[in-house]
């Protein structure tokens, strides 16, 4: 009996850490030790780190993702509340609109930011900034939001028939719940602006430089690998000391209130409610309505006046691309969906060796990297560690899949582990010594309580497999272009025809991402308001 | 998941990932390495493939720098058979990076002597285009001004704040362009001089789409708000070409004293599994066939002589007589130094 467990034990073990530990260690760590390998050599490189223009790079990394990180969690948490405590008609649509931005190419936001804002701001940190926000409160909504509206509000309830304020409420009650939910958001904030690319060198000119940028310079233009590599190194060092202080956070602040295992019906708005909802989603509206309306009208904005002319190109051929535009979608999908299933896998084994053993700790961190890794130097690690029978993957399909849940992963752990913590042991222990065997109880009881959340992590995972664009550029062959690639082929060239079917492209891309997450939340949830 | 699926799941992934492995050894396949702008239309390349009896396959790795240093990094054990778009910025760094066989195509006959920058013929010739100054026609007409005629007119009073450049050191045109300046400046302390007069005046971009997409007021997407910018000598003729609608005249034109003459060359990648094909590919690319289709799918000019050129192409831009060029060499040995030197100038 004793034997049977251990083996049992032994192999739950394999299961949840070495899975994900095998793939990671295949697919992210072999790469980047082959490329740091073929870069450093093995001489340390101490001149590059000591530099003072590395230590500028380093500095202003650091704070412009901080500062983009509080001010994303102050821009959304109006709206989190907005979506997951309040009922209104549109609440779903909202709800899946929020992560377009978070899908859409980086220079095509910055070039509609550049579009919208006066001369004088066009360039510097708080452009930087604002698309920072603009891009991340999708992250803070789907993260934070789909906690709250799991926490039971009877407390708030007895706290105002006591007599507490709105404001002493919100300091004393719904902070520290949502504690862990802040937490992993921010992270992942964190290290989306820590590694921020397109942006930066869009809207920052040459005068600003995170280590990402200044990493892909160094590797792509001035072929300096071994500087390249250093500064990657330094990149990854930094965003595992980050996701380790965030983790334990996350974990210390570790929910001790319990999660209802549907949402919360929530309530008609009343009182001061009413003007607080009309403002947030006016300022919503405005905030992320218009750069994307400005993208839709141009899409339908041809030279012959408005029509569908670009979106009919997308049948074509065309010499941007060496298939039809419209093929895109298909093999976005295709590539989204394999990543989303490999993400969700790899994701859930962590999350639950996160949090049920000590060993799953370090497991932790190493699933949070690669969103802190350079995506260019990935891209060559593969191109060099892939290149020898039996492990000669470079023309193989499903790195691209892969690759891009290598990304998706993190926000999978992210979410469901705040929720696996709040599962109250005790329903489980009540379960047990009412007779139940422990699958029933993880059939009828953790199953039932993590859908949700799995729900929101899959639609997540989705979105970002679809927008993920640094390593599928590298890594997507021409004749199967995803559509952010796709964009990016067509924004290149000049011309009327090609910056509209970019446009229209972007669009599908919108559509295709709300239909996705909306369809991820119908199918996980139960009651889901309006 | 039950494991029945587990095993189809894998089963599934082994067939897709031996499938895939299949197609890239077979002899019946010859894979062509390039950057992003390359382009081929769908009759060229089943030309292609009907004469050799090859499959063409394409793989775009980045912009021109991206994509050699991936290159020079599989160098020995590349990810195809041949490579294009290797530019005279580039050359001294793809030859010494021992990335390419020798191949001297028979066509090479066919191609001026000017465009063969490679005289060991680890890379040959295949296209040519200019970086030049580009102006806004509607601009300057409605503000009553001249338009730029020399690098010195964008230093007169009435010129500043007018013209968008791309950072050399991150863009290809931007280099293109440092690399004109002192090209015409001369290679002592006039350039630099002249960019320190400039630098007020100017702004400066990390890419060509924001210059010209977003910064430029004459390009057909966004409008900017400046009316010259550093791009291609074939703008005009892919404006009118993708403008959607007829146009009697190009909305933009090219400062013709200003423009950088490059040439893009193709090799065959040293260790290629298919090194037969890779031949015939590289013959291909000089072939008529090929030849006549660049201007309208790459929007840069045939090597080979003799090729017609279309018909948009006669009318809005023909290529220049003699831009100004700057030897391999000197850009191998000089190009990081003049990038610092244009950094510390412009920007500090």
């Amino acid at each position: 009996m004793l034997l049977k467990h251990k083996a049992t034990e032994t192999a739950a073990c394999i299961a949840l850490v070495g899975v994900p530990a095998a793939f990671l260690g295949l697919f992210f760590v072999y790469p980047l030790v082959a490329i740091f390998h073929r870069g450093l050599g093995s001489s340390f490189p101490t001149d590059v780190l000591t530099d003072p223009a590395t230590l500028r790079v380093v500095w202003f990394t650091v704070w412009q993702a901080l500062v983009s990180t509080a001010l994303t969690l102050v821009a959304g948490l109006p709206l989190v509340w907005a979506t997951a405590r309040v009922a209104f008609r549109g609440r779903g649509l909202v709800r899946a609109l929020v992560v377009v931005p978070f899908v859409l190419p980086t220079v095509v936001v910055a070039t509609a930011f550049l579009a919208l804002l006066p001369e004088s701001m066009q360039r510097g940190v708080v452009p930087i900034l604002l698309a920072h926000v603009f891009f991340n409160v999708a992250v803070v909504v789907r993260v934070v939001g789909g906690y709250w509206a799991r926490l039971d509000p009877s407390l708030w309830d007895v706290a105002a028939t006591l007599g507490a304020s709105p404001s002493r409420r919100f300091r004393e009650l719904t902070l520290p719940a949502l504690r862990p939910a802040l937490a992993a958001a921010s992270a992942l904030t964190f290290l989306f602006c820590f590694t921020s690319f397109g942006v930066i060198v869009i809207l920052g000119g040459p005068h600003f430089a995170t280590l990402e940028v200044d990493i892909y310079d160094l590797a792509t233009q001035s072929f300096d690998l071994r500087a390249a590599a250093a500064l990657s190194l330094l990149q990854l060092g930094a965003v595992a000391a980050i996701v380790a202080v965030s983790s334990s956070l996350e974990a210390r602040a570790g929910a001790r209130m319990p999660l209802a295992v549907e949402e919360v019906a929530a309530r008609r708005p009343r009182g001061w409610e009413r003007p607080a909802l009309a403002a947030i989603l006016d300022l919503a509206a405005l905030g992320f309505g218009l750069p994307l309306a400005a993208l839709v009208v141009r899409s339908f904005a041809t030279p012959a006046g408005a029509g569908l002319g670009f979106y009919r190109a997308l049948g074509h051929e065309t010499t941007a691309l060496l298939v039809e535009p419209w093929r895109a979608v298909e093999y976005s999908l295709v590539y989204a969906t394999a990543a989303t299933a490999i993400a969700l896998t790899l994701g859930t084994l962590a999350a639950i060796a996160l949090v049920q053993r000590r060993s799953g700790r370090w497991l932790d961190t190493v699933v949070m990297l690669p969103l802190g890794a350079s995506a260019v130097m990935l891209g060559y690690g593969f191109v060099i560690a892939f290149d020898t029978s039996p492990l000669d993957f470079r023309d193989a399909v499903w790195i691209i899949p892969v690759v891009q849940a290598l990304v998706a992963a993190p926000f999978v752990v992210r979410i469901l582990a705040p929720a696996l913590r709040a599962i109250d042991p005790r329903l489980r222990e009540a379960a047990a010594v009412l007779g139940a065997s422990p699958a029933r109880v993880r059939r009828e009881i953790d199953v039932p309580l993590v859908l949700r959340p799995l729900g929101v992590a899959a639609g997540l995972a989705f979105a970002i497999a679809l927008g993920e664009f640094g390593a599928t550029v590298f890594l997507a062959r021409s004749d199967r272009p995803t559509l952010p690639v796709a964009i990016f082929r067509f924004l290149e060239r000049p011309g009327a025809t090609n910056q509209g079917t970019a446009a229209a492209l972007c669009v599908v891309l919108m559509a295709v991402t709300v239909l996705a997450v909306g369809v991820a939340d119908r199918l996980t949830s139960r009651r889901i308001g309006l | 998941m039950s494991r029945a699926t587990v095993v189809a799941v894998a089963a599934a992934v082994a067939i897709v990932g031996a499938r895939a492995g299949l197609a890239a050894s077979g002899s019946g396949t010859v894979v062509l390495v390039t950057h992003d702008s390359f382009a081929i239309s769908k009759s060229t390349k089943a030309a292609f493939e009907k004469q050799s009896g090859l499959k063409l396959r394409t793989l775009q790795s980045g912009d021109a720098g991206a994509a050699l240093n991936r290159a020079l990094l599989t160098a020995g054990k590349p990810e195809g058979d041949v490579f294009f778009g290797v530019d005279n910025n580039l050359l001294s760094r793809a030859l010494a990076g021992k990335v390419f066989d020798k191949y001297t195509p028979a066509a090479l006959g066919q191609v001026d002597g000017y465009y063969d920058l490679d005289r060991s013929h680890h890379l040959v010739p295949i296209d040519h285009g200019d970086i030049c100054l580009v102006y806004d026609r509607a601009w300057f007409t409605k503000h009553a001004m001249r338009p730029p005629y020399t690098f010195e007119d964008l230093l007169q009073p009435g010129y500043a704040k007018l013209t968008v450049v791309e950072n050399p050191a991150t863009s290809t045109p931007g280099l293109a362009f440092m690399l004109a300046t002192v090209a015409h400046f001369g290679r002592g302390a006039a350039p630099w001089t002249y960019w320190r007069k400039l630098r007020r005046d100017v702004l400066v971009t990390n890419g060509w789409e924001e210059a010209y997409n977003a910064q430029f007021s004459g390009s057909s997407s966004h409008k900017g708000k400046r009316p010259i910018v550093v791009s291609y000598a074939s703008d005009p003729a892919a404006e009118v070409y993708f403008a959607g609608k007829p146009l009697a005249q190009a909305p933009v034109a090219v400062v013709r004293n200003t423009c950088f003459g490059q040439v893009e060359l193709a090799g065959v990648l040293r260790g290629a599994r298919n090194p037969d094909g890779a031949r015939k590919l590289v013959d291909f690319l000089l072939s008529k066939r090929f030849q006549t289709g660049i201007p309208l799918t790459m929007f840069v000019y045939p090597v080979r002589d003799k090729t017609p050129l279309p018909a948009v192409f006669k009318r809005f831009a023909l290529p220049m007589s003699s831009p100004l060029r700057l030897s391999p060499a000197t850009i191998g040995a000089n190009r990081d130094a003049w990038i610092r030197k244009w950094t510390d100038t412009v920007l500090r």
